[in-house]
């Protein structure tokens, strides 16, 4: 289920004082099963962009294709749209209302049409998938932990079983722990259960360990793309946009710029430790 | 959500005009006498003298005529049915007939009038937030109230109350959107089916946004009690508003024309 979109642009409050071109001609393929890290900074036009994924944006000009169907042409169903490409907004635990949090999960697949036989499975996959005890089903989701709540609306998304996640800063305002619980679930859903991840993020250290290709904007535009290898090599220019390079692929490019025999184009904290370790040997 | 994003009522339009520059007091009481004329005139040439008076304003103030007139399309329901009221309701001489309906030329004459110092009303009003920042407008309003808190007025609650209310209108609106947004990438609907149906479909976006309302509310008033707030007394201003020489003829300037237009026409 490829998801492609062709010389988008979009902007918010057209033909108003307070106009904002937030996306110029934006043109991107994700492919099947693939782990996309889109990186920015804060105004980029992240989330205005992965808003279109799913059609809760109508694009100002341009077009959204998924399986090469225009999801703006008539007959095309927005809601089954949505089932396939779920969306983790930023911050998701804002928008728990149920009383408890079995019906905060089920509401996505009971407005898809799972029927309430199914329902309890569903829910309890979900809260599986996120590593949530079942027992806090019957409880509110108001007096979870906030890793907890953030959890709950993870699993309200994965129990609708989208076959494409987008992410939206699924870390933003977690600490440490609850960040790498978070990350290693994406990790796991890409891996294990083959979904297309799209992680939209401004931390390099989170994007850079887990995906396979980088898509880089700034100013509403796509400006870099490709490995995390090519794309890290552009270190100036990602600093002029605002970015960085990971703190160790940093400290490998400092080493080779002053004249050590190291390779730069590693990213992970265990790559670079090898290549240290590599380097202090022939020393 | 696109209906939110068309009132323009409230909204402002930060600008470095002249009318945005006048102090907040001197277009809060020029907008009192405006509406004061709209209600002493009762000729189509006062009207329009009216409608002469508000285009200048607009043009003195940048701001695009087409966005102003923008704010009347809210309203359009409530005109629309002032008009027809007025045309089928007047008692007079019949001078179109449809089925039972009773045109009559004093209805013609009294709705178009409604509706003329209606639109003016709207505009008119708009135009004061349109130039005047939420935060000085109600600065404005609590030292025109300051003379009745001597009969228990309370006018600086009044006013802070003022301030953070629109101070969290637009917060709210956009939270509003981002709320919808997360619950129908869920699947929620909440154009189609019954009445019944579509209240309930708001439950989803209700309770997180009294939520939050709410958590905003504890955080502002703690906020606030960590740098001191206590209430007006004895409080000094950061923005001191000055009524200028500029503001004294501007005032007189209004007044002037609402005298000499609103008693000749
Ligand atoms: N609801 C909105 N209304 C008006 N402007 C918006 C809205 N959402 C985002 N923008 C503007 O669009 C641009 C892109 O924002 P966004 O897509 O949220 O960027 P990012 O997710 O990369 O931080 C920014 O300039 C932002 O101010
Ligand atoms: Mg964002």
């Amino acid at each position: 289920m490829p998801i492609r979109v062709e010389n988008l642009s979009y902007t918010y409050n057209a033909g108003q004082p307070m106009e904002q071109e937030a996306l110029r001609n934006v043109t991107l393929t994700i492919e099947d099963g693939e782990f996309v890290g889109l990186i920015g900074h804060t105004g980029s036009g992240k989330s205005t962009l992965v808003q279109h994924f799913n059609g809760l944006l109508k694009p100002t000009s341009g077009k959204i294709y998924i399986d090469g169907v225009d999801i703006f042409s008539k007959g095309v169903s927005l809601r089954s749209i949505r089932q396939k490409v779920g969306m983790v907004f930023q911050y998701p635990e804002y928008q728990l209302f149920g009383e408890t949090v079995f019906e905060d999960v089920a509401f996505g697949p009971k407005n898809m049409g799972v029927p309430d036989a199914e329902l309890n499975d569903r829910v309890d996959q979900a809260l599986a998938l996120v590593g949530l005890d079942l027992s806090l089903k019957e409880r509110s989701p108001f007096e979870l932990s906030g890793g907890q709540k953030r959890k709950v609306a993870i699993a309200g998304v994965l129990a609708m079983q989208p076959q494409t996640l987008i992410l939206d800063e699924p870390t933003a305002g977690l600490d440490p722990k609850g960040r790498d619980e978070v990350l290693s679930l994406v990790a796991h859903l890409h891996q294990r259960e083959h979904k297309t991840i799209i992680l939209v993020s401004h931390s390099m250290e989170d994007v850079a360990r887990l995906a396979q290709r980088l898509v880089v904007m700034a100013h509403g535009e796509i400006v870099l793309e490709g490995t995390p290898e090519v794309v890290f090599r552009q270190a100036e220019y990602l600093e002029a946009i605002g970015l960085g390079v990971p703190q160790v692929t940093r400290l490998l490019q400092v080493l080779k710029k002053q004249g050590f025999a190291v390779d730069p184009d590693h990213y992970t904290i265990e790559a670079v430790e090898e290549e240290i370790v590599k380097l202090l040997e022939t020393m | 959500m696109a209906m939110m994003k068309n009132i323009t009522i409230g909204q402002y339009v930060p600008g470095e005009s002249i009318v945005h520059q006048l102090d907040p007091r001197t277009k809060i009481l020029a907008t009192f006498l405006f509406i004061a004329l709209l209600f002493l005139v009762e000729t189509f040439t006062g009207y329009a003298l009216g409608a002469l008076m508000l285009f200048v304003i607009v043009l003195l103030s940048r701001i695009p005529v087409k966005f102003v007139l923008r704010g009347i399309r809210p309203l359009m329901f409530i005109i629309v049915l002032t008009l027809c009221l007025h045309f089928f309701m007047t008692e007079g001489r019949v001078i179109l007939q449809i089925w039972f309906l009773k045109l009559t030329y004093e209805g013609l004459i009294r709705g178009l009038m409604m509706v003329s110092r209606l639109i003016l009303l709207i505009i008119g009003s708009s135009l004061l937030t349109l130039t005047t920042s939420p935060i000085l407008l109600t600065d404005g309003i609590e030292s025109l109230l300051k003379p009745f808190r001597a009969v228990g007025v309370p006018a600086h609650e009044l006013a802070m109350m003022m301030t953070i209310a629109l101070r969290f209108i637009p917060t709210l609106v956009e939270e509003t959107e981002k709320i919808m947004k997360a619950q129908m990438a869920r699947g929620a609907d909440f154009e189609s089916g019954n009445i019944f149906h579509r209240a309930k479909s708001l439950i989803p976006i209700l309770i997180p946004l009294f939520v939050s309302a709410f958590r905003r509310a504890d955080e502002l008033a703690v906020a606030m009690e960590a740098r001191g707030y206590r209430g007006g007394e004895g409080r000094t201003r950061f923005r001191v508003l000055k009524f200028t020489r500029r503001d004294a003829a501007a005032l007189i300037l209004v007044a002037g024309l609402v005298i000499l237009v609103g008693f000749c026409f």
